[in-house]
């Protein structure tokens, strides 16, 4: 019964077309909107997905990128009204489900090998 | 004055109008029946309203609880609260939903009884910060609450004195949150914030003004 009533809150928040299917590994690009006093605009933060965490309407993803020598990451809510799209760049092959480890890795060392998928038919 | 009576679901997040992520904790409130109506001007000499809410089998309760709704029209409830109500008042025997009572936006007291913690130390139960050295002659008093008094003069230890003891399992009151969403056809109530209780406690909506 509580579980029902938790998934009806859920339910209204979730976002009515799913994004694209990403996993972690993957380089995405997520269209952001941002609100500047009136007027409001589209930015994109390019980068790894290193972590998903959570479910339903509380679900998250982590993505990191380089941004003039210095790392960035940014978490964002699965669900958010903020995110326009995400775009699929890149998909990788790792063998984790969370890439904390890029952390410390620098250049050539943080390169994450292409997964190969099957061609839609 | 106005409330309700309800059961706290879990917690989960909801986005407002502007995007933002909203922490909420959602309670299935009501629908409450009324059970008895007290007046200032009548026998009791306040106002309030007694508030039933889960039903119950009859044989659950007792004869005089039996009594008690019958002579309001209403079924048994497991869960009987009064209160305090200066909005316009229902006859008992009537249904109060959430939105007979409650609006997005309004301001809430919500009281609950609180998640027992058992019997904590000074550390846990009134944030003392311990010792905080395991050298310097210290031996096994890591998280003691030092010294709690003076000397001859006074003798005593004063009243009120922050000591180790049982922590939690208490009526506790938090006030002026906000009601972020209400969904009437679940009666469900989404509340800004954490909310006294473990799941499936008993929670009283307090509506201010």
């Amino acid at each position: 019964m509580a579980k029902d009533l938790m998934s009806i809150v859920e339910a209204t928040q979730l976002r009515a077309a799913e994004l694209p299917p990403f996993v972690p590994g993957d380089t995405v690009a997520v269209h952001v909107r941002v609100t500047e006093g009136e007027k409001s605009r589209i930015q994109i933060f390019q980068g790894v997905v290193i972590s998903i965490r959570g479910g339903g309407a509380r679900k998250t993803f982590m993505v990191r990128k380089i941004s003039n020598g210095v790392g960035v990451e940014r978490i964002f809510p699965y669900h958010s009204p903020g995110i326009a799209k995400v775009e699929v760049k890149r998909y990788g092959r790792v063998r984790r489900a969370k890439l904390y480890y890029l952390r410390k890795l620098r250049g050539k060392a943080a390169r994450i090998k292409e997964r190969r998928r099957r061609e839609k038919t | 004055m106005s409330g309700l009576l309800g059961r706290k679901i879990g917690m989960s997040s909801i986005f407002d109008s502007s995007g933002n992520n909203v922490p909420c904790t959602v309670i299935e409130a009501g629908p409450n029946v009324v059970l008895q109506v007290k007046s200032s001007d009548g026998q009791d000499g306040y106002d309030a309203v007694q508030l039933g809410f889960i039903d119950i089998d009859p044989r659950h309760t007792t004869k005089a609880m039996r009594g008690h709704f019958a002579s309001a029209g209403a079924p048994s409830k497991r869960v009987v609260r009064e209160v305090s109500w200066n909005a316009q008042v229902p006859e008992a025997g009537e249904e109060v939903r959430v939105e007979d009572v409650f609006a997005e936006g309004d301001r809430v007291d919500v009281r609950g009884v609180s998640k027992g913690k058992g019997f904590q130390g000074v550390v846990r139960r009134h944030g003392f910060r311990g010792v905080n050295d395991r050298t310097h002659g210290q031996h096994n008093r890591e998280r003691a609450p030092g010294s709690i008094g003076q000397s001859s003069d006074p003798s005593r230890v004063f009243k009120g004195m922050r000591m180790g003891g049982q922590m939690g399992n208490r009526r506790v009151t938090v006030k002026n949150l906000d009601v972020a969403a209400i969904y009437p056809e679940h009666n469900l109530i989404l509340i800004r914030g954490a909310v006294p209780g473990a799941r499936n406690g008993i929670v009283s909506l307090l509506k201010k003004s």
